[in-house]
């Protein structure tokens, strides 16, 4: 029966339906929080909605200028350690939060990006370089330095464990 | 003829790009109701219950507490901050800080659903355990606890 539905109406969409029922739920319940909730959801839109349009732009420009086959020579099977560093650089000055850069992700990886690659850049979103002296304010210079290098580090072994995982699941 | 060309390539990446956000947008916009309601659920206050200072379930914790919360880093750098004075140790602190980015249980829906279900399961599974041992490696490496 769910599964139907969401069949109908799309994942995306029932998660929003879901969202939704949870919101109403929450002000039958309880007025004010979901006052306090929605306030939050006004904060976080207007955080990304610049976001959106940098991504929107990223994604138009990669459509214009990168056809598969050049998408696949950075990122792709035979990209090798120059992939490796798009990846961790990409992940380093993207912006915004995690799933803003989905569908940038969903359409590269169509074209031939490897889940490594993905799973690298996903990781070393972690390391934000404007939010560094805020790191470096509340746990110190030391701290923050041992945890970024760990960080590119383990994006790398994050990424590799997940390609051959994901591969194998392939394989079967 | 090659302006014609040109204006029809830029309309193509147009339409291929309006296209693709227009599949993201209701899971983007369902996640973040999501993550509004958690965040205005959630007491900030509550994250210092959680831990006890123990050496194993610290760091788990501070992954698992990770995990299920997200957003900005900078509210993980502020509750982490917060934990420190309480007392908390950085094992957990670290693996929270880690896994707040890494790993998301609120938009992996979305993430199976743009990148693929076993990819999604694979590398928030992955970025968990991974966070744990960023943690320890950097605990060791500094000498904290």
């Amino acid at each position: 029966m769910i599964k139907k539905i969401i069949e109908k109406v799309g994942v995306g969409e029932a998660i929003l339906f879901l969202a939704m029922m949870g919101y109403v739920i929450l002000g039958i319940f309880d007025f004010v929080l979901l006052t306090d909730a929605l306030a939050v959801l006004i904060r976080l839109l207007v955080r990304i909605v610049p976001i959106l349009l940098v991504v929107f732009v990223v994604m138009f420009l990669a459509n214009l200028f990168f056809e598969n086959k050049s998408i696949s020579r950075f990122l792709g099977k035979g990209s090798g350690f120059r992939g490796w560093m798009v990846a961790i650089a990409g992940g380093i000055v993207s912006s915004g939060p995690i799933y803003m850069w989905y569908p940038l992700l969903s359409d590269l990886k169509e074209k031939g990006m490897r889940d490594s690659l993905i799973a690298a850049f996903l990781y070393n979103r972690a390391i934000k370089i404007p939010l560094l002296p805020m790191m470096v304010h509340y746990f110190g210079w030391d701290f923050t330095v041992a945890l970024s290098v760990y960080m590119v580090l383990f994006s790398v072994v994050d990424g590799v464990i997940v390609q051959r995982l994901t591969q194998r699941g392939a394989e079967r | 003829m090659v302006k014609t060309t040109h204006l029809d390539a830029q309309k193509q990446a147009f339409l291929n790009t309006a296209r693709a956000f227009k599949k993201s947008l209701p899971i983007l916009m369902g996640v973040l109701m999501l993550l509004a309601l958690a965040e205005a659920l959630i007491p900030k206050q509550a994250y210092r219950l959680i831990f006890s200072g123990n050496w194993f379930f610290d760091p788990l914790m501070g992954a698992a507490l990770g995990s299920i919360s997200g957003g900005n880093p900078l509210t993980s750098y502020i509750i982490g901050g917060e934990l420190r004075q309480e007392g908390v140790s950085m094992l957990a602190i670290t693996a929270f800080i880690v896994s707040w980015v890494t790993v998301g249980i609120i938009q992996l829906p979305a993430e199976a659903v743009m990148l693929g279900k076993r990819f999604a399961i694979v590398r928030n599974t992955v970025s968990f355990w991974t966070s744990i041992l960023i943690a320890i490696v950097t605990a060791l490496t500094l000498g904290i606890k």
